[in-house]
């Protein structure tokens, strides 16, 4: 089993996590504004204290977005600083699928997952649970919550912090998801846990190669 | 002591490294001015997303130009402020994470820092102390340089740097961004006296510039000419030129006066000039000129190295790291930071 370190910082949270022989360790806070303070003594304190060096690892996973754009670029440069100094591939994880992982423990066909993207938007996309893997249905999306069209036949669970605008969603969504839950952030265990798997199917790509995934592109207007 | 060099405080991705016994090995730049013409100015959010694709590949092409393995590089820094907040974020998360990664010690250097000891990568840089003047898109200040970090302002715009007075009055004139080279190029063909332009907060004591009032001037220099019409880009080309002249001429010669104030209010006897502007061929011509004057000497970094570099954050950097200072593991990516509130060493 490969030894990877997982970090995210894609929301309010902060978390780094290590998958050791298939077992996952992790650091998780709520530290809203005050990533740049922490994530690298995070980081530094969980491998020293599994004793690994940088150059051991396999793989570095980083949440690679949606999420803020100040959370995923400190994301990226830190997971590219490391990947680069210590010559390891770099694997990117969607946050979505991060959340629909973290889902995984309940009784669901489909989850819901949605992240709050501010001027009244919703990053959102829905994973189907068969054989207790998440798998995309469809695109990772960014609109307004009241346009976000989804036909599902099956059990559906909401997650993320974009689920508090479930009111201004289509009667359709709401009447579809049974259950959801609006304090969840992507977490660098669910992070390490994908790209395990990730890293066996050959989706570890060069530090230099690697981009967030934003969503929103239209950012011209200042 | 060999150090790297992170830039990315703006449109710029600059990557060195400098070495304290032999100089500087090797630097890249890549600039993203294409990317942002087309809206006239830097686009903050897209700068940052280019920094992100930029920043690694220009590492590695430095390292191999300096035949430099990772284990050879002794120290790292990188641009920590002032700047686009989002542009610093990335060479600071990226600069601090490979410094933890190598194990070495890394500092944030403060941008402005970086340009006023540029000219200390030369073989024949200036000696302490130094008068130095700051004018770039962002910044326009004559500070007051005791040693390495001991700086103090003694006079900056009150509103728009130079550099951006060139860019806007570019605007005007329909000028593609950057400004700055445009207008120095149309200027050549101005004709002078045929519009004289006032130089703003000369006519009293002090060091401090304005340059907003001057770019109202233009414009309403240009609205005359217009009689009427308000698309002021639609001018003739002479009169575009000989507005250019008037305008360049009404700027350096703001500075000239300044420069000479600063001598006289400190007593030193050497000025050095960093910055985008000081590319410009007009401000250096005036100012040898005051400099024979005057009895003084000027100092200037080479073209390449007056407007953003990764050599001069690679120098600072390494001045600092060499006095035993050094950061903790916190990024540090500081969008406001005065210049006189540095360490001194």
């Amino acid at each position: 089993m490969p030894l990877i370190l997982a970090l995210d910082s894609s929301t309010e949270a902060c978390s780094c996590a290590l998958a050791i022989d298939g077992k996952i360790f992790e650091t998780f806070k709520l530290l809203p504004r005050l990533h740049t303070q922490y994530i690298l003594p995070m980081i530094q304190n969980l491998m020293a204290e599994y004793e690994f060096n940088y150059t051991d690892l396999d793989g570095i996973a980083v949440g690679a977005g949606p999420g803020s754009f100040t959370g995923l670029r400190i994301a990226a440069g830190v997971a590219q600083g490391i990947a680069f100094g210590a010559s390891v591939p770099l694997i990117p994880v969607s946050t979505l699928a991060a959340l629909a992982q973290q889902s995984l423990k309940f009784d669901t066909q489909y989850v819901f997952t949605c992240l709050d993207a501010r001027i009244d938007e919703v990053y959102w996309a829905v994973y189907s649970t068969a054989d207790n893997k998440v798998q995309l249905v469809g695109d990772e999306q960014l609109c307004k919550p009241e346009m976000i069209n989804i036909d599902l036949t099956g059990s559906c669970y909401g997650v993320g912090n974009g689920m508090a605008f479930i009111d201004q969603m289509p009667e359709l969504m709401q009447s579809g998801i049974g259950s959801f839950e609006i304090d969840v952030y992507p977490h660098a265990a669910a992070i390490a846990e994908l790209a395990v798997g990730y890293l066996e199917q050959g989706m570890a790509i060069s530090p230099e190669d690697f981009s967030p995934t934003y969503l929103r592109n239209e950012v011209t207007q200042n | 002591m060999k150090v790297l060099g992170i830039e990315t405080s703006c449109d710029e991705t600059g990557i060195a490294i400098y070495d304290s016994e032999q100089g500087l090995l090797a630097d890249a730049l890549y600039s993203q001015v294409e990317i942002h013409q087309q809206y006239g100015g830097v686009v903050p959010e897209l700068a940052s997303r280019d920094h992100i694709r930029k920043t690694l590949p220009l590492i590695r092409e430095v390292m191999n130009k300096a035949n430099c393995s990772k284990d050879e590089i002794d120290g790292l820094a990188y641009t920590a402020g002032p700047g686009l907040s989002g542009a610093l974020l990335v060479g600071a998360s990226i600069g601090r994470a490979l410094g933890m990664t190598w194990n070495i010690p890394t500092i944030g250097v403060h941008h402005m820092e970086g340009h006023l000891l540029a000219p200390l990568l030369e073989d024949k840089g200036p000696t302490f102390p130094f008068v130095a003047l700051l004018v770039s898109g962002g910044h326009t200040q004559l500070v007051e340089v005791e040693r390495i970090g001991s700086y103090r302002l003694i006079g900056e715009s009150l509103d728009d740097a130079a550099g951006e007075a060139f860019d806007k009055v570019a605007k005007m004139l329909g000028l593609p961004y950057p400004g700055g080279p445009h207008i120095a190029q149309l200027a050549a063909t101005g004709e002078a006296g045929r519009f004289t332009f006032p130089r703003p907060m000369t006519n009293r004591p002090g060091l401090d510039f304005s340059f907003s009032g001057l770019k109202t001037f233009t414009l309403n220099t240009v609205l005359d000419l217009l009689g009427g019409d308000t698309d002021t880009t639609t001018i003739d080309q002479q009169s575009k030129a000989d507005i250019a002249h008037a305008f360049q001429e009404a700027v350096v010669d703001t500075m000239r006066i300044k420069c000479q104030r600063a001598f006289q209010y400190t007593g030193m006897r050497t000025l050095v000039i960093a910055g985008g502007v000081s590319a410009n061929k007009r401000l250096r011509d005036v100012l040898a000129i005051m400099a024979k004057k005057e009895g003084v000497e000027i100092y200037y970094p080479r073209f390449q190295y007056c407007t953003d570099n990764g050599a001069m954050i690679a120098y600072a950097g390494c001045q600092r790291l060499l006095a035993g200072q050094y950061d903790d593991l916190t990024i540090r990516a500081k969008p406001r930071w005065p210049l006189d509130q540095l360490r001194a060493l």
